[in-house]
């Protein structure tokens, strides 16, 4: 053990934000060695690809929600959220709020029948029954590449926080991490990335809880907290929207109209209810109303989640003795950047132990975003590329072997993105304004098909294809001509931040229209053939007489109430 | 996922448990050794206390879902 932790240490540089005792590090590799006990242990119950890919369809409705919230949880969420806290004060919630509750909602009482009774493997899988194979190759090529992308993009992200925050070298960091996911994720297949989830989520609360707790006891609560913000920065930090009036009323410089169609609908809704690397989770339920509730579940936590990452970026404007500063000026005076806020506050409270977990809630939420990102596009590579396009009449143990390599690949490819950005930066920005251009079209075309049954096969490829050109186009036009951005943001003074969400709402109205157009020219599929895929057609399973607090609609209203509470109180 | 082989939450169990003592363990080490530089509220002892809870919250969790204990 010693000799491991003098390893450990040299791969420790000078320059570093936080020192881990012995302690930490001790805390730090059980944290390794249980994710991979769990992957050794789960081998046994990953034979046939229904255990692999969908682990077994057996999942409680808390395993796969808490499942479904943590492949969201990633630490990058966590660190770069707390920072926008700093930076822009409460509006940061809505993220969390209003830019994922109803959404998780109608993902839970309206869409996630339609999955569920459908027996679809994934949403691309959804395209093909509802709309034909054209719909399913656009969306499953460009979710499984711009997946695992994005993986590589998040683990070196993370690599390079962990030589900020630790001094650790950013190789060990990515290889250690990788290595551990793609064993775990190989071994146990989905049922492993789920098992790991909910502990990763459980030890990011065991270790990001404190923060909030300690920080209030010092600022002296929330009424001399927001006293203090107002001192040091502007009493609007600490308004949720009374400040959305005007696109220059608030530090962010969005409208209210922004949040609440481009981030509460479109963005929102694109996310939640058709990004495969979420939906996946919910799809492993044992049965529809655990399906049902699993979103509902998630939802719950969901609204917490503030409590832990925008409240400790609010505390931090009101007890750090120094001012954060933008990652430029950081690097050129030497000071400390808004991302770094979550780290300092975690070395502010925690002691030897608890600074131990701290990290290790950042790693744990690293990994569950990368096993998530991994075994989603594991599932979609096999089922709605390999095996559709290349391989049709494999044996079921044969796609579990595809799998098993498809997940080493996947981390493979992933690395090698990371050392791609490592050598070129700006791939990072392309990549991830690439990602953007698939998800709000996806939530035109797979909402229209759940709900409306004279959408046709052209319709939704069509309407599809058109959502996501438009969305490259205004990109594109924005980048040519910045002036642009006054018709496409509808404001001159708008951040990047509000161009994405009016370029994924005209791209998902672009797409809409599409698919409607396109419909009413072309012929849609009889009563028959939609069964099962559509409202209106479907004849849904009868559910179990339960109590009203077992079901999934009760719930859904709770959280509902809570959601509205928590929105006028913060006004 | 009960009934066929360990739960996660016993795993879950373990690791609260394992760490909650270990980081009561630090804290009380700390109470007997105050360091040069302490954090922020250091008399508050949050390790010792916040440890503890882990580590009860661990172990009923660890009996709980103890293998052979699930129905």
């Amino acid at each position: 053990m010693m000799a491991a932790l003098a390893l450990f240490e040299t791969m420790f540089v000078p320059s570093r934000l936080v020192h881990l005792s012995s302690v930490d590090i001790a805390i730090i590799a059980f944290y390794f060695v249980l994710v991979l006990a769990i992957g050794f242990y789960l081998k046994s119950r990953a034979n046939t690809a229904e255990d692999f890919f969908m682990a077994g369809r057996e999942m409680t409705a808390w395993i796969a929600g808490l499942s479904f919230l943590s492949a969201n949880l990633g630490s990058l969420e966590l660190m770069g959220w707390a920072a926008a806290a700093y930076q822009y004060g409460i509006l940061a919630t809505h993220w969390y709020w209003i830019g994922a509750i109803p959404a998780m909602l109608f993902l839970g009482l309206v869409m996630m029948p339609f999955y569920y009774i459908s027996k679809t493997h994934s949403v691309p899988g959804y395209l093909k029954l509802r709309f034909g194979e054209s719909s399913r190759t656009l969306s499953s090529v460009s979710f499984a590449f711009m997946t695992v992308l994005m993986s590589g993009i998040n683990m070196y992200s993370m690599a390079l926080v962990m030589k900020v925050v630790l001094g650790w070298d950013i190789h060990f960091s990515i290889w250690v991490s990788s290595i551990t996911v793609a064993v775990y994720v190989a071994l146990g297949g989905l049922r492993s990335a789920i098992f790991n989830e909910v502990l990763q989520f459980i030890l990011i609360w065991a270790g990001a809880l404190l923060i909030p707790i300690l920080g209030l006891i010092e600022a002296g609560g929330w009424s001399n907290l927001k006293l203090q913000i107002a001192h040091n920065a502007s009493s609007e930090y600490t308004h949720l929207w009374s400040t959305l009036g005007t696109s220059t009323g608030n530090p962010m410089g969005i409208h209210w109209t922004g949040i609440v169609f481009g981030l509460g609908f479109v963005i929102s809704f694109g996310y939640w209810t058709t990004d495969f690397l979420v939906v996946q989770r919910v799809l492993t339920a044992k049965d529809l109303r655990a399906a049902k509730m699993a979103p509902i579940i998630g939802a719950a936590f969901k609204m917490m989640v503030p409590f832990i990452v925008i409240l400790p970026g609010l505390l931090a404007l009101a007890v750090l003795p120094f001012k954060l500063v933008g990652e430029t000026q950081a690097v050129a005076t030497g000071g400390h950047s808004y991302n770094e806020v979550l780290p300092l506050m975690l070395a502010r409270y925690c002691g030897p132990g608890l600074l131990g977990l701290g990290i290790t809630a950042l790693i744990a939420g690293f990994m569950s975003g990368m096993a998530g990102n991994v075994s989603a596009f594991t599932t979609v590579w096999t089922y709605d590329i390999y095996r559709a396009l290349i391989k049709k009449d494999g044996s079921d143990q044969h796609y579990v072997n595809m799998g098993r390599w498809c997940t080493i690949v996947g981390v493979l490819i992933s690395v090698g993105t990371a050392y791609l950005v490592m050598s070129f930066a700006s791939i990072m920005d392309y990549v991830q304004a690439l990602f953007s251009f698939f998800i709000a079209p996806l939530f035109g075309t797979v909402v229209l098909g759940m709900l409306w049954k004279r959408a046709t096969s052209a319709g939704g490829f069509l309407g599809l294809l058109a959502g996501t050109l438009s969305s490259i186009g205004m990109w594109a036009w924005v980048k040519v001509d910045p002036s642009a951005i006054r018709y496409v943001a509808m404001s001159p003074s708008a951040t990047d931040m509000a161009a994405n969400m009016y370029r994924a709402l005209w791209s998902w109205i672009v797409c809409v229209l599409v698919t409607v157009a396109v419909s009413y020219v072309t012929t849609p599929k009889t009563d028959a053939e939609l069964n099962g895929l559509v409202y209106g057609v479907t004849v849904m399973p009868h559910e179990e007489q339960v109590a009203f607090y077992h079901r999934p609609v009760f719930w859904a209203i709770v959280v509902s109430i809570v959601f509205v509470i928590l929105n006028l109180l913060l006004w | 996922m009960h009934g066929s082989g360990i739960s996660i939450w016993f795993f879950i169990g373990v690791s609260l448990l394992v760490n909650g003592v270990l980081i009561t363990g630090a804290g009380i080490w700390q109470v007997f050794n105050p360091p040069a530089n302490p954090v922020v509220l250091f008399y508050l002892h949050a390790n010792v206390w916040w440890g503890a809870v882990l580590a009860v919250i661990g172990l009923l969790y660890c009996f709980k879902f103890a293998p052979g204990r699930q129905s």
